[in-house]
């Protein structure tokens, strides 16, 4: 064991994993938090804790992350390059991880000119890969990225993220394999809904052997609307929605259609649960926690599995 | 080469505010390449000056001169006599050349009329394009010439095409910032002649 998280005593079972995920609020609405979480608690193996993601400003991930603890979920701590140069990042690691955190995954960030401070000084003091290595470096070798020793290094289990549908696709998976030899222990892909493509990625990494190092869990969102799909079409960044989910949408009666988006994920969840080099789905619900437990149900991830000698807290590392 | 952008007439105007004899000083190099304060932009940027000056009945007189580089010690030493028969100076120059103007003549306020912008290319007469943050460790060597922010999939065609990718294979170390404080150069052949200073 690497970190001993829940995830990864899950991973290492040869359990299909199932994660979620919960933005923080734009707030100190501790109770929202909860709620979300309490959504989540035994229908995912643990829950993304973004960090200011889509660059808009939230509450901490570290502290939304605590939070989530104290529900019974285990978080995964998101950690973007984008607002903290490396003394702040190491700073937090050893913070959270002195409070309990496990997981962490190393992002770049969306830039900060699409979100709600365009003018705000854009940190990338070190790039994603780089931090994964910082985080490895930390846990296996003791060493802050300086060199200068930790005393008590942070053991996290190490995420990062892959996009196979950004161009060009032939550099995807080499640079799925940076990540890897920089410590990545996993890997959770940006949504997927052209799964035509995510089939011809996940085979170049399988030939490649990547799959044999690295624990790869599929990213996917059910679609809530029509307009949801368009935008993701459209708007954002890196998203790859095909013309066909948007029919299959359009297709059923105004009222099914986010029925009609639960149903697309959960097809999607099981030929993923079938695919070679797949070992688990994150489930990106976005502002909808509250129908996660319905889709863990309907998509046969239920009930989660239970594995033994999940640490309660902090302190039992020493007995390692 | 260093890129400028004038700032509007009104910041400049409010900047000088209660300075009767401004000298507003132009710079023949980079400023002047990028069409925004040489001998030319000093003239206009006087002349709308002067016609705000008196719109708004402000008693200030604004005159101009353009030394060759305002970022050579030498060059500014022919405004050394010019300088003390005005209140304040005005400097048309990048960055570099307004603190030179300040450390020579430390008694006279300095005031930037431009934004320092980049350092970039020429694309047209008048358009230019940031290309580089002198960061001090460059890494064009490994991105086939192209600057990194998004542009990861024109580094990969090109290093593609050269038969590079390796290249970007490589994961590379963190990047040691130089650009956190403030760097002096000293050319490898000129070293010997200031190694007492240096001491």
């Amino acid at each position: 064991m690497k970190a001993g998280s829940h995830l990864e005593k899950i991973l290492r079972a040869g359990h299909f994993a199932f994660t979620g995920e919960i933005g923080p609020p734009r707030g100190t609405n501790v109770e929202d938090v909860r709620k979300k979480a309490r959504f989540l608690k035994g229908n995912v193996d643990m829950a993304n804790i973004t960090d200011n993601q889509t660059a808009v400003v939230r509450m901490s991930s570290w502290a939304t992350s605590l939070i989530v603890m104290q529900e019974g979920v285990e978080p995964n701590y998101q950690m973007v390059c984008r607002d903290r140069n490396r003394l702040a990042m190491q700073a937090d690691i050893l913070g959270a991880y002195a409070l309990g955190i496990r997981n962490i995954l190393a992002l770049s960030g969306d830039h900060q000119q699409f979100g709600d401070h365009p003018f705000a000084k854009g940190v990338y003091d070190i790039d994603s890969i780089q931090l994964v290595n910082m985080i490895k470096t930390m846990r296996d070798e003791g060493k802050f990225q300086s060199g200068g020793d930790i005393s008590g290094p942070p053991k996290m289990f190490i995420g990062a993220a892959a996009n196979p549908f950004a161009d060009p696709l032939e550099w995807r998976v080499h640079r799925l394999a940076k990540k890897i030899e920089a410590g990545a222990d996993f890997i959770q892909t940006q949504c997927i809904f052209n799964m035509a493509r995510f089939r011809e990625w996940i085979k170049q990494a399988d030939d490649m052997g990547l799959t044999e190092k690295v624990y790869i869990l599929a990213g996917i969102t059910p679609m809530k609307s029509i307009g949801m799909a368009r935008y993701m079409q459209k708007k954002v960044p890196g998203m790859d929605v095909p013309e066909e989910i948007i029919k299959r949408l359009k297709g059923v009666d105004k009222k099914q259609v986010a029925d009609e988006g639960i149903k697309i994920a959960c097809e999607q969840i099981q030929e993923l649960k079938e695919t070679k080099g797949v070992a688990g789905v994150h489930l990106m619900a976005i502002e909808w926690e509250h129908k996660v437990p319905e889709i863990a149900e309907r998509a046969g991830m239920l009930p989660r599995p239970v594995v033994e000698d999940d640490e309660p807290s902090a302190q039992d590392d020493k007995k390692e | 080469m260093v890129k400028v952008k004038r700032k509007p007439l009104e910041e400049i105007a409010e900047s000088v505010k209660g300075y009767t004899k401004i000298l507003n000083v132009g710079c023949g190099g980079c400023v002047s390449v990028c069409l925004a304060g040489g001998q030319r932009e000093v003239k206009t940027t006087n002349a709308e000056l002067t016609l705000l000056f008196e719109e708004k009945g402000i008693n200030s007189r604004v005159d101009g001169y353009t030394v060759e580089r305002q970022c050579n010690a030498a060059c500014l030493e022919e405004l050394d006599d010019l300088v003390v028969r005005y209140d304040c100076l005005l400097s048309m120059a990048c960055g570099a050349g307004v603190q030179m103007l300040a450390e020579r003549y430390p008694s006279k306020p300095v005031f930037p009329a431009q934004n320092t912008v980049a350092i970039g290319v020429d694309r047209e007469i008048g358009v230019y394009e940031e290309k580089c943050r002198a960061c001090g460790r460059c890494v064009l060597a490994y991105t086939g010439g192209i600057w990194i922010p998004c542009a990861w999939n024109d580094i990969y065609i090109r290093l593609k095409q050269q038969n590079r990718l390796d290249d970007i294979k490589k994961i590379h170390l963190a990047m040691e910032w130089q650009n956190s404080t403030p760097r002096t150069i000293v050319q490898p052949q000129y070293e010997h002649l200031y190694a007492k200073e240096e001491k």
